[in-house]
This record gives C-alpha cells, sequence and structure tokens, in this order.
C-alpha cells in the first residue's frame, strides 16, 4: 500500500489501464455493446469540454457561456481537413491517423484563434458583459457557418470517417485533463485564483491581469477546440445546431453542479449528467426541466457544486515537500 | 470518503447502465421482431414527429392484424419502438445506436427532419440495417449508402413544380421569393424553383432571405422591398408557422399578389395562424386527403378515427414507409438486412401517397399534388407528374 | 425616399416592443446589478397569457385589449416578484456569479416547463385577434402605409413609458428606487426599506416586460413556442446596453436605436440584419462601455 501511495503516478495510469480493459472485456462479452461504447465515448469529450471551461469559469471566476462556438469551430476546421481537402479515411490507418491528430490540433488552435479574438476586446470589461458576448460570439459562429455553403452550410458537414474510438477517447481524454491539471497548479494557476478571488487585488500584486485572462480564456478554446474534432470524427456528421447555446448550457450545467472549482467536480458533473438521461430515456423530455431546477437549488443551497474544493487523489500533483521534510 | 462516495456513486451508474439492456425472448412457434422508429417528439417540429410515430404505428398495427410475416417458418410479427430525436442529430445517433444495439431492429422509419437522418444513416448503413425516411428531402441522405430509402421526392423536384405551375397555369412572368436562408430545405426549394421558372422565361424579379426560422417574426423589412419590385407571384417555401407570418404581413402591407410554397405549408396551423391572408394561397404536397380513392380515404377514416386528427402529409408519408418496409419483409421471408434492402430496392409497392419505385439513388419517381386554400380548407387542384 | 421612410416606421414599431422589455432589464441592473436572463422569459409568459386570456376577457368585458394588457401585467408582475423572493432573493449577499448563473437556471426552467404539454406546449398558438388589423395606406405617392397595430404598438409603449417616468420620478417609491440603485448600503442606513424597493423594481419591470408581450402577440398574431422570449430578449439588452445599463431613458432610446437599424440592416441582406445586434454590442464594449447615456462608474476598493 505504502508502495502505491509513495508512486501514486504509477498507481493512476496502473487503474486507468484497468479500467479501460474492463470495458474492453464487457464490450467483447456483449454486456457493453456499441450503443453503451458511444455513450462511454461521450462522456470522455464532455470531460474535456468541462475541464476547459472550468478553468475559465471556476478558476479565474469570469462567466463564459458560449463554450460550444468553440466546439464548433474546432470540430468544422477538423472535418474539412479530414473530409473535404485530404481525403482520409479509415482504411489505411497509418496514413489516417496522422491526418486525424494533425486536423484535431488544427481545430483546436483554430478555435484557439477564435477564442483570441473574442476574448481580448472583452475580456476588459465586468464579469457580467463576457456573459452576452460570448453568447453572442456561440450563435455569431453557429450563422457563419449556416450561411457557408462550403462548409456545408444549412445542410451540414457529413461523411466524416470515424476515427474516434474509446482508445482514441481515454487517451485524449487523459492527457488533456493532466495538460490543464498541470497548468492549474502551476503558477499561472495560482495567477488565475487571485484574479477569481479579488481582481483588484491581484492587479495591485503585479499580475496582468487582462493578459491573464485572455491566456486562459484562448487555452481553453483550445481544448474545446480538440474536442470539437474527436466529436466530429465520432458523430461523423456535424450540423449548426450541434453546437447552439443549448449545448453550452448543458456544460455549464455539468460544471456547477460538479463543481466548479475542482477540476474533480468538472469530471464528476459530465459523467453523472451524460449517463443519466440515457438511461432515463423516458423522462426526456423532462431533462430540460429538471436540468435548470437542480441549477438553481445547487446555487442556492450548496454553491460550491458536488465536490466542492476537493479533489480525487489521482488529480492532485504529489507534494514534494514531504519528500524533503523526510529526507 | 467523499472520494470513495465518487467511485461508488460512477460504478453503480455503469452497472446500472448495463443492467439496463435487456435480450429479446425467441419464441419457437411465433416470434416478435422489433422495428423502429425516429421520430421528433420534442422540439419546434413536435407535431411532425408524432405524425411520423401515428402513421408508421399505424402501418404495423394492420400489418400484425392482417398476420404479419413468414420468416423460415415461424410467423413474425411486430413490435413498433418509437424513438425520440428532440430535433437534433445528435440524440438522433444515440437514438440509433440504442435501436440499432440495443433493440436490434430490423429497420428503422426516420428520421423525419434531413438533417437528423443524415446523422442517423451512417450508422444504419455501416450496421446493415434498412432506413426508409418519410420525409427527409435533403438529397444527400441516401447517398449515404445502399440501406438508405426515402419515401418522399426531393427537394429539387418539389422546386420545379410550382414554378411550371405559376409560369404555365397561373401566367405569371415575374416572381418573388422570400426563404429561411439558413436552413436547407427551403433553400434547395428556392433554389429549384427560381431555376425552373427562368427556364421557362420567367424573372425571379427579387429573392430575399431571413434567418432562422425560428427566431424571425418580422419580415416587413424583406416584405417592403419585395413590394417595391412589384412581383406578380410570391414563393414562399418555407414552413407553415413563417408562411403564415409573412402571408399576413405581406397583405398588411398591401402585398396583394397570389402566392405557392411546397409540403411545408401542410398543417391545420397554416390557415388557423394566417387566416384570410393564406386563402387562394397554392402548395405542393405529398398527397391530398381529398384524393377520392378508396384507399386514400380509408386511410384517412381509419387515422382520423384512432387519432382523432386529420392525417398531415409526414403521417401519409411515414405509413407508406412503413408500410413499404413490411411488405418488403414480408417478400423477402427473413430478417437479414440485405435481404430486406434488396426487396425494397425492387418494390413496386403501391402506397395511399403514390406508387413507389425507385431509382438508382433510392429516391421514389412520384408525383405531387397541388393543393389550394379555399375557404380556409385545402382542396384538391391537380397532380404533377415527374 | 419612400422604402426609406417606411423601414423608419418598421422599425419604431419594432423599438417600441423593445423598449418596455429593456426598461426591465435596465431597472433591475441599476437595482440590484444583476442580469435577469429570465426577463425574456416573463415577456413570453405575457405573450402567453394574451393567448389564454383574451377570450375569458371578452367574455366578462366585452372589450377584450385594454382587460387583457391588464390582466396580463398583473400577472408577470406576480412572476417577477415570485422569480425575485425564491431565487434571487436568497443570493443577495453571495457573490454575482452565482446569481447569474441562478438567473440562467430560472430561465432555462421557464422555457423547458411552459414547453411541457400541460403547461403551454412546444407548438403554435395563433393569438387571438384583439383589434383588426387594417393597412392605412398614407396619403402622398410615397407607397407608405402604417397600419393600426403599429398605432397600438407605438401608443401603449409610449403611455407606459411616461407613465414610468413619472413613476419613478414623481413617487416616493420611486425615489426610493433611484436611491438604492446609486448606493445601497446608505440607502438602507437612511432607512428604506431595500426588500420592498427590489421587488418593486422587478415587479415593474416584469409588468412592462408582460404588456410587451401583448403588444407581440398582436402584432405577429403568433406564438411560436415558449421559446419565443430569447431573440427579442438578447436584443432588448443589447439595447438596454447600448443606451447605458441602470439607465432608464437610455434603455428607451437604445430600444429605438436598435429597432430601426434592425430594419435598415435586414433590408439590405437579412443576415446583416441577425448580425447587426452583435455588431452593435460588440461596437459598445469596444468603444464605450457604459453605453450612451451612462456614467462610467469606477470600481471602488
Amino acid at each position: 500500500m505504502t508502495f502505491l501511495r509513495a508512486h501514486r503516478t504509477i498507481a493512476t495510469v496502473i487503474a486507468f489501464v484497468l479500467v479501460y480493459a474492463i470495458i474492453k472485456v464487457l464490450n467483447r462479452a456483449g454486456i457493453l455493446n456499441a450503443y453503451y461504447i458511444q455513450l462511454i465515448m461521450l462522456v470522455g469529450i464532455n470531460i474535456v469540454m468541462t475541464v476547459s471551461l472550468g478553468m475559465v469559469n471556476g478558476f479565474t471566476g469570469q462567466f463564459s457561456i458560449g463554450h460550444a462556438g468553440f466546439m464548433a469551430v474546432g470540430a468544422y476546421t477538423s472535418a474539412m481537413i479530414t473530409t473535404v481537402w485530404l481525403h482520409a479515411t479509415t482504411a489505411n490507418p497509418w496514413v489516417g491517423y496522422p491526418v486525424f491528430i494533425v486536423a484535431i490540433l488544427a481545430g483546436g488552435l483554430m478555435a484557439a484563434g477564435a477564442g483570441y479574438l473574442v476574448g481580448a476586446p472583452s475580456l476588459r470589461l465586468k464579469g457580467d458583459y463576457l456573459a452576452i458576448v460570448t453568447l453572442c460570439a456561440n450563435e455569431l459562429i453557429r450563422t457563419v457557418i449556416r450561411v457557408t455553403d462550403v462548409l456545408g452550410g444549412p445542410r451540414g458537414l457529413g461523411g466524416i470517417p470515424k476515427f474516434t474510438t474509446l482508445e482514441v477517447v481515454f487517451v485524449f481524454a487523459i492527457v488533456s485533463v493532466v495538460l490543464m491539471r498541470n497548468y492549474l497548479f502551476s503558477s499561472h494557476g495560482r495567477s488565475m485564483k487571485a484574479i477569481r478571488d479579488s481582481e483588484i487585488a491581484a492587479e495591485a500584486t503585479g499580475i496582468n491581469t487582462t493578459k491573464q485572462k485572455v491566456f486562459v480564456f484562448v487555452f481553453s478554446a483550445f481544448f474545446a477546440g480538440v474536442s470539437g474534432g474527436v466529436f466530429a470524427h465520432l458523430l461523423q456528421f456535424i450540423h449548426p445546431d450541434n453546437f447552439s447555446f443549448m449545448k453550452s448550457l448543458e456544460y455549464l450545467i455539468y460544471l456547477y453542479i460538479g463543481g466548479a472549482e475542482s477540476i474533480s467536480g468538472a469530471i464528476v458533473g459530465p459523467v453523472i449528467f451524460t449517463l443519466l438521461p440515457e438511461l432515463m430515456r423516458s423522462l426526456q423530455s423532462w431533462r430540460m426541466v429538471i436540468y435548470p431546477l437542480i441549477l438553481i437549488l445547487t446555487m442556492i443551497f450548496r454553491t460550491e457544486g458536488i465536490m466542492g474544493l476537493k479533489e480525487f487523489s489521482f488529480i492532485l500533483i504529489p507534494q514534494r515537500q514531504r519528500k524533503e521534510a523526510t529526507a | 470518503m467523499r472520494r470513495l462516495l465518487a467511485i461508488i456513486l460512477v460504478c453503480t451508474l455503469i452497472a446500472g447502465v448495463g443492467v439496463g439492456c435487456k435480450k429479446a425472448e425467441v419464441k419457437p412457434t411465433d416470434q416478435v421482431v422489433n422495428l423502429g422508429a425516429i421520430s421528433c417528439m420534442t422540439g419546434g417540429s413536435a407535431t411532425f414527429g408524432t405524425s411520423n410515430k401515428n402513421g408508421a404505428t399505424m402501418a404495423v398495427e394492420e400489418f400484425n392484424t392482417a398476420g404479419g410475416a413468414m420468416v423460415g417458418g415461424v410467423k413474425t410479427t411486430i413490435n413498433f419502438i418509437n424513438e425520440d430525436d428532440a430535433g437534433s442529430p445528435e440524440v438522433g445517433a444515440s437514438a440509433a445506436h440504442k435501436l440499432i444495439d440495443n433493440d436490434k431492429v430490423i429497420g428503422i422509419i426516420g428520421a423525419v427532419m434531413s438533417k437528423v437522418s443524415l446523422a442517423v444513416a451512417p450508422i444504419a448503413q455501416a450496421a446493415g440495417v434498412p432506413e426508409i425516411s418519410g420525409t427527409s428531402t435533403n438529397e444527400k441522405v441516401t447517398l449515404v449508402g445502399d440501406y438508405i430509402f426515402r419515401a418522399c421526392f426531393i427537394d429539387s423536384f418539389q422546386g420545379t413544380v410550382m414554378a411550371n405551375y405559376a409560369y404555365n397555369t397561373l401566367k405569371v412572368k415575374t416572381a418573388a421569393c422570400l426563404f429561411d436562408n439558413g436552413n436547407d430545405y427551403p433553400k434547395g426549394l428556392a433554389e429549384s424553383f427560381k431555376a425552373g421558372f427562368e427556364k421557362l422565361g420567367g424573372k425571379v424579379v427579387a429573392s430575399e432571405a431571413f434567418t432562422d426560422e425560428d427566431k424571425t417574426v418580422d419580415f416587413k423589412a424583406q416584405l417592403t422591398k419585395i413590394k417595391a419590385a412589384k412581383p406578380e407571384f410570391l414563393y414562399l417555401p418555407g414552413y407553415y408557422g413563417s408562411t403564415a407570418l409573412i402571408l399576413k404581413q405581406a397583405r398588411e402591407m398591401g402585398l396583394n399578389c397570389p402566392a405557392g410554397g411546397g409540403d411545408g405549408w401542410d398543417s391545420p396551423d397554416l390557415v388557423k395562424i394566417g387566416g384570410a391572408a393564406v386563402e387562394g394561397s397554392v402548395f405542393s404536397n405529398h398527397f391530398s386527403k381529398d384524393d377520392p380513392s378508396p384507399k386514400v380515404q380509408a386511410f384517412v377514416t381509419a387515422y382520423t378515427t384512432k387519432y382523432g386528427a386529420a392525417p398531415d402529409a409526414f403521417a401519409a408519408l411515414a405509413y407508406d414507409a412503413a408500410g413499404l418496409f413490411l411488405d418488403a419483409f414480408k417478400t423477402a421471408g427473413s430478417i437479414k438486412g440485405s435481404d430486406i434492402r434488396d426487396a425494397i430496392k425492387n418494390t413496386t409497392f403501391s402506397g395511399i401517397a403514390g406508387a413507389y419505385k425507385f431509382d438508382a439513388n433510392r429516391n421514389p419517381i412520384k408525383s405531387a399534388v397541388i393543393l389550394q386554400i379555399t375557404n380556409g380548407q385545402q382542396t384538391y387542384l391537380t397532380t404533377v407528374n415527374p | 425616399m419612400g422604402q426609406f421612410l417606411q423601414q423608419l416606421i418598421n422599425g419604431i414599431q419594432i423599438g417600441s416592443i423593445y423598449a418596455l422589455i429593456a426598461l426591465g432589464y435596465t431597472m433591475v441592473y441599476g437595482i440590484v446589478k444583476l442580469i435577469n436572463f429570465a426577463h425574456a422569459d416573463i415577456f413570453m409568459v405575457g405573450a402567453y397569457m394574451g393567448f389564454f386570456l383574451a377570450p375569458v376577457m371578452a367574455k366578462i368585458f366585452g372589450g377584450a385589449f385594454i382587460p387583457t394588457i391588464i390582466a396580463a401585467m398583473l400577472i408577470t408582475g406576480l412572476l417577477g416578484f415570485v422569480m425575485e423572493k425564491l431565487a434571487y432573493r436568497p443570493l443577495r449577499y453571495k457573490s454575482r456569479l452565482s446569481a447569474l448563473i441562478t438567473a440562467l437556471g430560472v430561465s432555462i426552467f421557464l422555457e423547458n416547463f411552459c414547453a411541457m404539454p400541460f403547461v403551454f406546449g412546444p407548438t403554435f398558438r395563433k393569438f387571438p385577434d384583439l383589434i383588426v388589423a387594417k393597412n392605412i395606406p398614407i396619403p402622398g405617392n410615397l407607397g407608405l402605409s402604417i397600419s393600426n397595430v403599429l398605432l397600438l404598438d407605438v401608443g401603449v409603449s409610449v403611455f407606459l413609458m411616461v407613465l414610468l417616468f413619472w413613476f419613478v420620478n414623481k413617487t416616493l417609491i420611486g425615489k426610493q428606487m433611484r436611491a438604492v440603485s446609486f448606493d445601497k448600503p446608505t440607502a438602507s442606513l437612511m432607512g428604506i426599506n431595500i426588500d420592498v424597493v427590489i421587488s418593486t423594481a422587478f415587479i415593474v419591470g416584469a409588468a412592462l416586460a408582460g404588456a410587451g408581450g401583448i403588444l407581440y402577440g398582436t402584432t405577429y398574431g403568433m406564438l411560436a413556442s415558449p421559446f419565443l422570449g430569447i431573440w427579442p430578449g438578447m436584443k432588448a439588452f443589447i439595447a438596454a446596453v447600448l443606451g447605458g445599463i441602470g439607465n432608464i431613458p437610455g434603455a428607451v432610446l437604445g430600444a429605438y436605436i436598435m429597432g430601426i437599424s434592425e430594419a435598415f440592416a435586414t433590408s439590405v441582406n437579412s443576415n446583416l440584419g441577425y448580425g447587426i445586434a452583435f455588431a452593435i454590442l460588440i461596437g459598445i464594449l469596444l468603444i464605450r462601455p457604459s453605453g450612451l447615456l451612462g456614467k462610467f462608474v469606477p470600481e471602488k476598493v
């Protein structure tokens, strides 16, 4: 046990591999069929989206409510690359997969660019305005896609090869969460929390608040874009309506109920709320009545969400001081 | 402690999801297989989804009552499962997976909206499950693969039908269009109307658009421009809600030329909302409930009795799509996707919204009807053959 | 020239409805610094109340318009009061972010709850004809026309706005409202009952939105779905920001500018009309965030 605790990283890796193996075995045994595998993949994508949103909304204390817009940018960019421009297929994986990876990274970069365009002018202003600006940005991005026939316009963009598999989602989710976690635990992360707690005090201590806010915003948009790419190659068909304000809202609900100021919260939220509606398919029409109610009640009675400020142990970086103290 | 709770919660969820699937039991002497449908039961087009579900349900019930089909010597009846797609491609895809992977359906009737069908089709195609959409008019849907069919004519045909009617029958030489250019269906219709009308020698003097049907209620800016161009005919290829509003506002502004549209007009709400403004206007449709043929009337009566409202084109098409599928299923005598698909391909099924013969792209070669609003009712004018 | 004037007239009509909604946003923001996302849905409820109440009112009172609009305003005012008491008051002294999220939650809840079949249902409703629409061509050769509906919209809006100005500037409670929006803690030290004042602001704002809803129903004749408030609400909010959020005359000014710009932009290109709202928003935020009539309030430490 002490061995595992000391070598936490290895333990975490083993745990994830085990989970993956269990899922695979259940799949082979026919207990978890393609329908459930697809659900699990969606959970993975939603986790990355929610954690990226959490960086801006939870850790930096801003109110960005148009995250799906960046997802759209990433989805369309990557789909255009694989489908229209480079005609990649799953037929030849050695060629296909590198193209896929390039495509989703390109999607992420485009989304980051969009994030900069939206964030740079508006993050100077008080938080309230950012909400409306991000909402409008989301809609604007959607409209631009809708009237651009090259992107498929209102017909949507189809024929996207199915590069996204369970393995891809696992790797992508783990890598993304680790990257974001490391960022949040760094000095940048502390600046973000300082801004969240008191922007004026943070400014007074020498933090360039606007620059920091824009950086986080762009960083978060990048991950949203990459998620969009993975999403597009799962669904094989994307349409502007996939990325409407309703979708942004879903991520907000996952985040705030899970716990905005905790990475683990941003993981728990999507897991529960992606799986739950599929279990209660008969109650599908009540979903958007119940969810906001839970959100309101959470805000009134437990503002910090399910996880509060606590994190799962695999999220926390082992403290170096402990080793030094015993040395 | 919290971590433990969270882990238990997640494991329970996954277990619950896993337990949630049941396997269909196979009885030796007669069996039941599942037929699925994907309809937009919630969302802005909910009435279309309900029609889709009702039409298909009726066809299935009639099939079962008539004795079902014989598959390998075993009498087989159908259990109909309808899933909601909420008008969203994503939910539709998830519904498709559920129907195919969990319920092991032998076919899918749906989806209603083209954008959902485009998301569902690749899944059905990859799984070898035949899909017939009653109402998705976008060309690309059936191009996804050979398991995908549709029971309605495609957008390019409808626009031309109205263009011919306007030019040849109404004898108008100039026309104007007003449509939602953020939506595939009206856009396609408007484009084919313009092409057809101009080919005949007419001129489209004004073509105005609005973005996002759901959000636009005020068309006065566009109508002011159209009025200034003095068209003799107004083509409104959208859905009944916005069409009713447009016509109301047009008449309020003194724009009184004849108007026409497509099958999106097919709803009693067109007259309810538009009132006197829609009187005299014409539209192309898949079927008319006034068609005197006994088959159509029997359907209309049965549907009205069962559901308390007259069937619209969506219900009729769904009824035909399901009927066609079940007929092919009976002919094939097999629950294998490829067998049913082949039977569908070669079908000569005669439904209530026309006779079905599929072309190379799995689109039916069918005629359209032109209906007119007279005294607040849909009256049948004429049939146009392809 | 004729077209220009006609579009101007179209814009004024739209602007009148936006103004009624914008006033609610601006009043609430002025008092509690909250963007009430659910305000647009109060507008929606007002419109639906017209749908349900008009036949009843016609039977009781004979003429339908005035009783319906009064009843709708009473109901939406009550809704505003309940909303504030249940959802926003518990969060009054917590972070503004929580209140914003809650507002979003209330908005989504209202929309979807009303979309339930046993409430308003998700499908189109025809709004009852409270007045019979008549086209009134304007004499002269410019080809202009207005309708009696337009006169109604502008007339009712202006009447209510005048009523509001009187209320805010000439009554005691109006003065209290202005005091609270200027400096809340000091106002409470002066003996003003903050709860009452805040509730009043919500009620009045909501009632105006309700009136806007009735006018909307009368003008367009159709209620598409319980989500119909989102878009006009968004534009009205941008109008309020344009005029200077928290500033009542600003909201009215912003609303008319918004309506007129929209009419002209749409006549050029419908996509432009759709995007003009965003363009205005971005413009304000880049050039003058405090809005046309607003004051720049420095953040105090």
